[in-house]
């Protein structure tokens, strides 16, 4: 392995580390969006440019600002007296241990097993595209219907009703 | 070393930290990130077994992505919507202060 792919590892686990340990929550978005950065290069060095790109404009730039937009909106940055981990932290802690645990192990063993192909896939757009249009354009409807749902739903969730009070009594 | 050993190494790390953030956090929005974390751990599992699979010209881990992580933002919109709800409804995003299931 190149000492690329271990840079780019690093950067990734240590974003990922940071976002789930710093106390304030405006640094964790900084250190998710670090990790999604880490990710997409990830995803270019595998030769999946497609994927590295829509990892760049989905999570960089749609989800990490959404999740600053949620801080902000919940004063979420604020950092809480009693602690920023909840109170059986101690078992979250050994139950992520023990699934790392185990996802290594499968790993490990699995090493004499696993496929490995070296030649470079070539993926072109147009690819990417008719294969979208032809064989996958049932799950494409599907998604499009979902995004539409879940952007419908998540507005109405958070939409702020002024009569809510009186039509409950 | 195998390559796609190393990649589903790294992807396991992460999918671990996701987990223990989203375990060990009380702030709502926190559990959010560490859940896209382990989404993202998904993600690179599939375009690993993508790439070192034997038939890549077929684009399936491919496109299993894509639609993947179309999921994971919709999830995110949705939580996202849920925690202001909630921070509105009860003044916090403290979950370990979201004991009651009625209102």
């Amino acid at each position: 392995m190149s000492i690329i792919f271990y840079l780019v590892s690093a950067l990734t686990l240590v974003g990922g580390l940071a976002a789930i340990l710093l106390k304030n929550t405006v640094h964790c978005a900084l250190a998710l969006t670090v990790a999604f950065a880490g990710l997409a290069l990830l995803f270019l060095s595998l030769d999946a440019q497609f994927v590295g790109f829509a990892q760049i404009l989905v999570y960089i730039g749609a989800v990490a600002i959404l999740v600053v937009f949620a801080i902000l909106l919940t004063r979420g940055s604020e950092t809480p007296k009693d602690g920023v981990y909840s109170r059986h932290w101690h078992t979250g802690l050994v139950i992520a241990a023990a699934v790392f645990a185990v996802l290594g192990w499968a790993v490990l063993q699995s090493v004499r097993v696993l496929p490995y192909e070296t030649k470079t896939p070539q993926v072109t757009v147009m690819q990417i595209g008719n294969a979208l249009m032809s064989r996958y354009v049932l799950p494409l409807e599907i998604v499009a219907l979902l995004l539409t749902a879940a952007m419908i739903g998540a507005v109405i969730v958070a939409m702020h009703d002024k009569n809510g009070k009186e039509s409950a009594k | 070393m195998n390559p796609l050993v190393a990649y589903l190494t790294v992807a396991a790390m992460l999918f671990a930290i996701g987990l223990a953030g989203a375990l060990t956090r009380r702030n709502a929005i926190l559990v959010l990130i560490g859940i896209e974390l382990m989404l993202n751990a998904a993600n690179l599992n599939l375009i690993a077994f993508w790439r070192y699979g034997p038939h890549p010209e077929a684009l399936t881990g491919f496109m299993f992505a894509i639609f993947s992580i179309a999921v994971a933002a919709a999830e995110a919109a949705v939580g996202l919507g849920l925690v202001i709800q909630v921070h509105r409804h009860a003044h916090s995003t403290d979950l370990d202060a979201m004991n009651r299931m009625k209102g």
